[in-house]
């Protein structure tokens, strides 16, 4: 499930976290399979998170997903320990942060881990700048450097002139922004984002996703992100964790848990999602038939066509790479007027790229009569498009046939 | 049937007894310093002629008000009619008196007020304390104060920071408390140690609730000192009593018009300060 070959940025063990004066009684009914409400009526004793496993390697992001109340945000607060766990590990680079004293928690806080907030929670006191340079302030760097530091990674959310502004004088999306900064300026390897942009409205929402994306890429960060938006998760999310009343249900890659819900919990909850975002040409493509390589005869492809019962064909070289398609039409042609194979391949269709959405591909397939072939960047055909593969995709359930 | 007598009051007296016995070094020390501070701050105000000082107050309004020129007038015309009544002198020293006691129960009350604001124990004993001492009438203050420190200004100032200091500290509380706790998880998450969470987060974002609370205090100290004139503090306080012992209608009424006039100013400075 983990990609190989990258380092585990952090670990999180049979975490649990129980808001209560008597965590272990609450545990002990956890053990015994006592649900959440049970142990609440029992005890008084909240469950916040059971049980919880997964890690993070570097330069991914990771979202925790749920509904409110499933516990997604107590546990991004375990990792710095803004929350006590009951029970568990939380290790970073290896290091077990709940055997820390106050001390090395400090340390850790200050240096790997970044946060962001999700109301933005700037300090209404505190100008933009020094907003974004709380982090080295308590740090102890001095000033002239870490205003310097603050500027720059204001530039970098593209927020320099407003430096001195107070948050109240800022749009929402640019109070978040300089939250992101915040998170940033320390330049810390792990930024835990709660609900980062639950406030935005929708289209700053996006256009920050995306910005964050670019960022990831930039500074290579580490991201555990927090969110009760399915699309969001899908959109920014190299893995997610889905939560329900504190446990995690399923852990995997937006498509995993799209299309083998681990329980019928998560199959309703991606039931509403859209397909078309999050599909891509290499999930729903067919088998390319018929195949015939570039040294046939023309007598020979129209055989194939017409044992495939197909109008079309396509033409590749011994090494699998695509070089045309060819119709029942231009075939026929060319057997009349007695020209071989190799003069009539045009290459004259579009193609798209294994990771291309099928929302894109709704617009190529209507505008084209034949499938549309899909050739990774070696060249070679991997597979085809064509107008009933695509409605399958889209029909929800049906999902695993249209697959090739 | 008559219930048994509980000598609280005898209690009480012994108690005072006692401290008055044993603590007579620390009580003479504290006495030593009050009335420093107080002559001092008078000998500071009264050093300028009136008419200057009156100016130099005004201005002092004019620039804390961000350039209100009708507070600054007022501040004026307000101060060069104590000066009209002859009653300038007497105004300083109240004034010192007022300054002197919010001093004092500002250096006390803060602390105090950030300590119930982190520890929910100190809280829950101290609350119950402010409590008594605001519903107690402010005269019952004055006799042990007399006890421990005899006729004069330092009794005074003793008995009006008791009075004055409540709102103080149960402002300071609340200004902290109030702060949100998404504010404080930053600071946390950022690795702040508590310290610094109380003085870069908590106490600047509670600085209005906390000037409240020395407004409040400065206002509560310059009716308590005027009470205070009955167990000898000096000042304009001492004019109403004689006002009252004559029966003398124009000497009250001018004294009390001069408190009112003072009230006004450092309402005005208090609250321009908050606004910022």
């Amino acid at each position: 499930m983990i990609p190989e070959g990258r380092t585990v940025k952090v670990k999180v063990r049979n975490l649990s976290m129980i808001f209560g004066e008597r965590p272990e009684e609450a545990l002990q009914h956890l053990r015994d399979g006592l649900n959440k409400d049970e142990i609440f009526e029992r005890t008084g004793q909240i469950v916040g998170v059971y049980n919880a496993n997964f890690e993070v390697t570097e330069g991914e992001i990771f979202v925790l997903m749920g509904l409110s109340g499933s516990g997604k945000s107590t546990l991004l607060r375990c990792i710095n320990r803004l929350f006590e766990p009951a029970a568990g590990d939380v290790l970073i680079d290896g290091e077990n942060i709940l055997d820390f004293t106050p001390q090395q928690l400090r340390e850790v806080r200050r240096k790997k881990l970044g946060m962001v907030f999700q109301n933005f929670a700037l300090f209404p006191h505190r100008t933009i700048i020094e907003n974004v340079a709380y982090g080295l302030e308590v740090r102890g760097v001095s000033e002239e450097e870490r205003l310097s530091k603050a500027a720059e990674v204001l530039k970098m959310v593209g927020l320099q002139e407003h430096a001195d502004s107070l948050p109240s004088q800022l749009s929402g999306g640019m109070q978040q922004r300089v939250g992101l900064a915040r998170g940033l300026a320390s330049d810390p390897d792990i930024l835990l984002m709660d609900e980062a942009f639950s406030a935005l409205d929708p289209l700053i929402r996006r256009e920050m996703q995306d910005e964050l994306l670019d960022l990831r890429d930039k500074v290579n960060k580490t991201i555990i992100f927090v969110s009760h938006d399915l699309d969001e998760a899908l959109h920014i999310g190299d893995r997610i964790a889905l939560m329900k009343d504190g446990r995690i249900i399923q852990i995997g890659t937006g498509e995993d848990i799209l299309n083998n819900p681990a329980d019928e919990y998560v199959a309703k909850f991606v039931a509403g999602v859209n397909m078309a975002k999050i599909l891509t040409a290499e999930r729903v493509m067919n088998r390319p038939e018929p195949v015939v390589l570039d040294n046939s005869t023309p007598e020979a492809v129209l055989r194939r066509m017409i044992k495939y019962k197909k109008s079309f064909a396509f033409v590749t070289d011994k090494n699998k790479e695509f070089r045309a398609i060819l119709t029942k039409e231009g075939v026929k042609e060319a057997i009349d007027s007695g020209k071989s194979l190799q003069e009539i391949l045009v290459l004259e269709t579009t193609i798209v790229p294994p990771e291309t959405p099928v929302t894109e591909l709704i617009s190529l397939v209507a505008g084209c009569s034949h499938p549309l072939p899909v050739v990774d960047n070696q060249g070679t055909l991997v597979g085809i498009i064509g107008h009933v593969a695509l409605l399958n995709a889209l029909t929800p359930g049906v999902v695993e046939n249209g697959a090739a | 049937m008559a219930l048994p007598r509980i000598p609280l009051g005898d209690g009480v007296e012994l108690a005072v007894e006692w401290v008055d016995a044993n603590f007579g070094g620390i009580l003479d020390l504290l006495s030593m310093v009050l009335s420093t501070l107080v002559g001092g701050l008078k000998d500071l105000l009264l050093f300028l002629p009136p008419v200057a000082m009156a100016a130099f107050i005004a201005a002092l309004v004019w620039g804390v008000s961000r350039r209100n020129l009708k507070m600054a007038t007022g501040t004026l015309l307000g101060l060069l009619l104590i000066e009209s009544m002859q009653l300038w002198s007497l105004s300083m020293e109240t004034l010192a008196l007022v300054i002197s006691s919010t001093i004092v129960a500002l250096m006390i009350g803060i602390p105090v007020g950030v300590l119930c604001s982190r520890n929910d124990t100190a809280n829950g004993v101290i609350t119950p304390i402010l409590d008594l001492m605001q519903t107690m009438p402010s005269f019952v203050y004055l006799i042990p104060a007399v006890i421990f420190f005899g006729l004069g200004n330092v009794p005074g100032i003793i008995a009006t920071v008791v009075f004055a200091m409540p709102p103080t500290i149960r402002l300071t509380n609340l200004g902290i408390r109030q702060v949100a706790n998404d504010l404080l998880e930053v600071a946390e998450a950022f690795g702040s140690t508590p310290r610094q969470k109380l003085l870069k987060v908590q106490l600047p974002l509670a600085m209005p609730t906390i000037m409240a609370g020395v407004n409040q205090c400065i206002m509560l100290s310059l009716s308590m000192v005027v009470i205070a004139a009955m167990i000898g503090a000096r000042g304009l306080g001492y004019q109403v009593l004689v006002g009252i012992q004559r029966v003398d209608i124009g000497t009250g009424f001018e004294a009390g018009l001069a408190i009112v006039i003072i009230a006004m100013v450092l309402d005005r400075i208090t609250r321009s300060l908050t606004k910022r």
